[in-house]
């Protein structure tokens, strides 16, 4: 699932951003920095708005099974290609079946089950970590094309 | 720093610590803050002088609070700016009595290029928390603009605009079923050509909408689905079923006028002649 190619040295410490995910004010919020950040790193406007609503979905995600979380938002680079990597974590209660929770329409709250499994079509690098009792923490990159 | 301007330095920091009380006090007077909030910013400008540090990460630390809950209040920058400047006023007036004047001279004009720093710091900070508040006000707004309009006899519509959160999200579909049983109508426009991303929520949202509209014995098209939405909304896997969607309100209002009856014509594109068939 994951890509494994080592970014350390193509990234931009200058231009990491943190927020804290607390209300769904936040998850507005979260949504505006990837937008502006997506804007900066010249995706196009259909891979802005996928990568915005992957974040939508992660953000919110930390929120209501977690109860909160941490986003951060940084800009990479692969040769002359510029991207967009997003990392989700939370200290919630993890996810037991993580091909399960990646299926879509399976969801164990009020949803359409569509966020998970959604996100992974929405970008180009998509990584789950998740453990019971260890929380959860996602990673997608969105690639300038 | 040179031998002098090191014991002007201690010399203001004697003062400043025996005339502690009287200086706050005086300072809280003319800069109309609390004695409390500016004793802090007094202790911590104490602890940095006391131990020869140059860093008022603490105290810049304390005029940002300070400078940004002003900000919230309604005070004017320069109002914030003058509080900080205060200081210097208050400990004039203890130099002023001193008698040793030469070295609490000396040690005053170093001291006023300091607060002079820290007074234009708040500025800074006054700006950036403006900023802030005035996004978060638009935000707001933006929750309170979302009419539900009629259109037509039998068509009412909504315009949404702007990022949908689930609160806001409700709020309006909410005042949209309302409107279906104050008005009687039968059919229902959504548009959401102004909503920069439509999530599962959203998505859920709309879909519930129109599942409720149809009990209530209305039909509800979405319109206003530009081109970076639907590639967003197929890729997630939402489905929209039956549901009728065009890509346009124009083309969302001909289709409403069709299933109520009323024949639209069209006159070369340059304009639309509409007549009511049924009355
Ligand atoms: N951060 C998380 N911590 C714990 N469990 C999670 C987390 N994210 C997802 N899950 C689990 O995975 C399931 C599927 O998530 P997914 O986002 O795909 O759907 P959903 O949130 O239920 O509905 P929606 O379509 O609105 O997103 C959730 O119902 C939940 O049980
Ligand atoms: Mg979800």
């Amino acid at each position: 699932m994951s890509d494994d190619r080592n970014m350390a040295d193509d990234r931009n410490m200058a231009d990491d951003q943190n927020m804290a995910i607390a209300s769904s004010a936040d998850v507005v919020g979260v949504r505006r920095l990837v937008r502006s950040v997506a804007l900066e790193v010249g995706l196009s406007l259909v891979d802005q708005t996928k990568i915005v609503t992957a974040a939508s979905e992660l953000a919110r995600n930390a929120l209501v099974y977690a109860g909160g979380g941490d986003v951060r938002v940084e800009t990479v680079r692969n040769g002359a290609r510029r991207g967009l990597k997003l990392t989700v974590s939370d200290d919630g209660p993890g996810i037991p079946d993580i091909d399960q929770a990646l299926s879509d329409g399976w969801t164990t709250g009020t949803g359409l089950g569509l966020g998970l499994g959604g996100s992974r079509r929405l970008v180009d690098e998509f990584d789950l970590a998740s453990a019971p009792g260890k929380g959860t923490t996602v990673t997608v990159t969105k690639w300038a094309r | 720093m040179s031998v002098h301007a090191d014991v002007a330095r201690r010399r203001v920091e004697e003062l400043l610590r025996a005339h502690e009380e009287q200086a706050v006090r005086r300072w809280a007077e003319i800069a109309k803050a609390s004695p409390e909030e500016l004793g802090e910013i007094y202790q911590a400008l104490l602890s940095v002088l006391d131990e020869g540090r140059d860093d008022f990460a603490d105290v810049r630390g304390l005029l940002a609070d300070l400078s940004r809950s002003r900000a919230r209040a309604g005070y004017a920058p320069a109002d914030t700016a003058r509080a900080v400047f205060g200081l210097k006023e208050a400990l004039y007036e203890v130099v002023e009595a001193d008698t040793d004047g030469v070295e609490a001279a000396r040690g005053f004009i170093w001291f006023s290029r300091l607060i002079d720093d820290l007074g234009l710091f708040t500025f800074e900070t006054y700006a950036d928390a403006r900023e802030k508040i005035i996004l978060d006000q638009a935000e707001q707004l933006l929750e309170l603009s979302t009419p539900v309009v009629k259109l037509w006899e039998n068509i009412v519509a909504v315009p949404l605009v702007g990022t949908l959160d689930s609160a806001r999200t409700q709020v309006v579909m909410e005042k949209l079923l309302q409107t279906l049983v104050d008005t009687g109508a039968e059919h229902a426009v959504i548009d959401i050509t102004g909503v920069p991303a439509v999530d599962t929520q959203v998505a859920q949202h709309l879909l519930k909408t129109v599942v409720a509209a149809r009990l209530m014995g209305a039909e509800c098209i979405i319109s206003g689905i530009r081109p970076q939405i639907a590639h967003t909304i197929v890729t997630l896997g939402i489905e929209f079923g039956d549901i009728v969607t065009k890509a346009s309100l124009a083309d969302a209002l001909a289709h409403a006028f069709r299933r109520s009856g009323f024949q639209v014509s069209g006159g070369g594109g340059a304009h639309v002649a509409i007549r009511a068939e049924r009355v």
